[in-house]
């Protein structure tokens, strides 16, 4: 028993000795989703220039996403225009869902990016708890904010952020 | 065990750590991860069918630490039951490190040693998920392969036990994965009309055979195929499963082998979808561990073929579940975009959705042969009605400061077959829901939520209202009343009601409750959680780091 939190305490301390823990930027994890056209592709190749790009977790079955998502598609074009800005929404419905997410985004009018992650591989390498969870990343594609849950108004502090970035200035509140 | 799997898991990431350091310039890595602790503080509530808690105080908590460099990543996550709170499974009884791995990854192969979650297709022969809110995790300790020969050919290969709760189950699961992907195959580089996607599966478990009586088969293995055709706004998928002779504790201990079939299409453009699904699953309850049932040692995943419910008393009161051993069922969503500025869609559009689904049993006609059972004509369902959901739901901005969601609902639900009851027989539900918001001012919004359930039958009608007020980006509060005015016996018609209160900044959140909660994930402050019947205050924490 004792062997086994030496081990533990042994695996922390060589994590915090070696990681940058308190590093203010993060670069997004290298993780393979599923497009709803059924093609892989990897994060890593989620591209938007240098503007910046936000990725959104969301589910059909969650609301508070819904009414996020819904409300940024009515200031989407406007955001687009102004900044350049690329929401990506990652779905994390199951394989109940799943098939439902494409007439979903299309019956919705959604002009998102939108990407399966089935097996949660993406979600968890981001260390998400609950769904809506959204994050921002700059032009290097390093995450400089995050946010879990969503109020109406929430999408306003989000675009100065992305406004922010936009303009060449730094955001760093990952 | 666990001490040796961790003390090899220390020594890689420090021999790692290291010789990568050296080796080159480069980021020495990143260190994340999430955190979440329930607590809760029972009042006695007899009403309700609260129990007694003489720990006073339950709590539930984890957190995960995840490191990765470049290639290599690892991780662990602590979990702790001081003692389980209500409504979750007392299995989980303490704490400890059930979850540990290492992994490496580079542009086509991936090892992962410990454990790990993993999905074959849509999970009908195999899948391993978490689900921290409902106490489910099936994890996978042992070994996984993926490998990609090509572009567009995808492999995997699994050996490994299943994680019960603090425990393995007994049986050893074997499963290999192979999909491909036609046009990433063919034309890496151009862009098709058409998208073929093949995929198929074999898994095995390995039980001993200890029965005095029966002679058991130890390896019991089955396979599945699966098609997806895509073209422009039609998507077409088909997945068939079949599983050799697997007596168990769900089944009857019968040896007839088990099939699985779901086949979905589905078309939409922009502002229109639609979706036609149909499954049919008889003996297909596939487990790690042939004596389990209920939760537990699941191999693999069947969903219910519904709408999964976002508002609280269609979600939380008759929710269907699959019937593994027996069921057909089928599933039509339209949903359609009003255009805004049209006679109906005034000048934001209207969004409508209509919805039904419906399950019946399966045919079992008895042989003469009982090893195998029954026999079971394919195509045919029984005349026994599961479950029926009708709904339409209509959602509607009305101007910049007023929007809403109307909902109707007509439920038909056995809940004997559902809940494995006697006596309780079919109900037949009404249910309508009216969620309106209003923004106050700039970040200030205002939602009322009601929601009424009318059944003549098991604890009769329901009538719900939910009052909240945000406050962007932080803050919430909100107040919420189930009462079950219908229910036969008046002394049971009582009110739940809940006051909550919230705060978020960034990937952190605080939330507190306070009053009499029944059972069902609940969706407030913006976001769903799933809850169990309790009377107290309650404290969540959690975070993302």
């Amino acid at each position: 028993m004792t062997m086994k939190y030496i081990s533990i305490l042994l695996i922390l301390l060589s994590l915090v000795s070696q990681a940058q823990i308190l590093d203010n930027k993060r670069p997004m994890p290298e993780v393979d989703v599923k497009s709803i056209d059924g093609m892989n592709i990897n994060t890593k190749d989620f591209e938007n220039g240098d503007a910046p790009i936000i990725i959104s977790f969301w589910a059909t079955w969650c609301k508070p996403c819904v009414t996020e998502l819904t409300n940024i598609a009515e200031v989407y074009e406007e955001w687009q225009e102004e900044t350049g800005v690329k929401l990506i929404a990652i779905s994390i419905d199951d394989a109940r869902n799943q098939t439902k997410v494409a007439p979903f985004v299309n019956g919705k009018g959604w002009d998102y990016e939108v990407y399966l992650d089935p097996n949660a591989d993406l979600k968890r390498a981001l260390n998400v708890n609950l769904v809506p969870h959204t994050f921002l990343l700059d032009k290097n594609k390093q995450i400089v904010w995050q946010h879990n849950s969503y109020a109406e108004g929430d999408e306003e502090h989000l675009y100065e952020l992305v406004k922010k970035l936009a303009e060449g200035g730094e955001v760093s509140e990952p | 065990m666990i001490t040796n799997l961790l003390r090899v898991l220390a020594l890689l990431i420090i021999v790692f750590s290291f010789t990568k350091a050296q080796g080159q310039q480069q980021s020495a890595g990143e260190l994340h991860g999430n955190f979440q602790v329930d607590a809760q503080y029972y009042n006695k509530d007899s009403l309700i069918g609260a129990p007694v808690v003489p720990e006073k105080v339950l709590t539930n908590g984890f957190m995960n630490l995840w490191y990765t460099r470049g290639d290599f990543s690892a991780g662990i996550r602590y979990e702790s039951y001081l003692n389980v709170m209500q409504g979750f499974d007392p299995r989980y009884r303490g704490t400890g490190v059930p979850f540990r791995f290492a992994s490496y990854k580079n542009d086509n192969f991936e090892a992962t040693v410990g454990n790990f979650y993993e999905q074959f297709g849509n999970g009908i022969l195999l899948r391993a998920y978490e689900e921290r809110g409902l106490g489910y995790d099936n994890a996978f300790e042992g070994v996984r392969v993926r490998y990609q020969p090509t572009r567009g050919v995808y492999l995997k290969g699994l050996i490994a036990r299943q994680r019960t709760f603090f425990t393995l189950s007994p049986g050893i699961v074997r499963g290999f994965d192979a999909e491909v992907n036609l046009n990433e195959l063919i034309y890496p580089n151009t862009v098709k009309k058409t998208i073929v996607v093949l995929g198929g599966g074999i898994v095995s478990r390995f039980q001993t055979d200890q029965d005095p009586i029966y002679n058991l088969p130890e390896n019991v293995g089955a396979f599945d195929a699966r098609l997806n055709v895509i073209r422009g706004k039609v998507n077409f998928l088909a997945e068939y499963g079949y599983k050799y002779n697997d007596p168990n504790a769900t089944n009857g201990l019968i040896y007839a082998p088990g099939q699985a079939l779901s086949v979905t299409t589905t078309y939409s453009t922009k502002g229109f979808g639609l979706l036609l699904a149909a499954k049919r699953l008889d003996n297909f309850d596939f487990r790690s561990d042939r004596t389990a049932a209920g939760i537990g040692a699941n191999i693999n995943f069947l969903p219910a073929l519904t709408r999964q419910h976002t508002y609280n008393l269609p979600a939380t009161i008759y929710p269907y579940a699959t019937q593994p051993n027996g069921e057909m069922g089928f599933q039509a969503e339209l949903s359609y975009k009003i255009k805004n500025g049209s006679l109906l869609g005034g000048k934001y559009g209207t969004e409508i959705t209509v919805n039904f689904s419906g399950t019946n049993g399966i045919i079992k006609n008895p042989t003469s042969n009982d090893t195998l059972g029954y026999t079971s004509p394919f195509f045919k369902a029984s005349n026994e009605m599961f479950f029926r959901d009708f709904h339409v739901e209509i959602h509607k901005k009305f101007n910049s400061k007023l929007k809403g969601t109307f909902m109707y609902l007509n439920w038909v639900y056995n809940k004997d077959v559902v809940q494995g009851l006697a006596g309780f027989g079919t109900i037949f539900a009404d249910m309508a829901v009216v969620d309106i918001s209003y923004k106050l001012a700039k970040r200030h919004t205002l939602r009322l939520e009601t929601q009424a359930l009318i059944s003549k039958q098991d604890l009769g009608s329901w009538a719900m209202a939910l009052l909240e007020y945000t406050y962007s980006p932080h803050w919430f509060v909100a107040v919420l009343d189930q009462f079950n005015y219908g229910n036969p016996n008046s002394d049971l018609q009582i009110h739940y009601v809940t006051g909550n209160a919230g705060y978020t900044n960034n990937g952190n959140r605080i939330m507190l409750q306070y009053g009499r909660q029944r059972a069902g994930i609940f969706c407030v402050g913006g976001v769903c959680r799933n809850v169990p019947a309790s009377n107290g205050f309650s404290i969540s924490l959690l975070s993302s780091f």
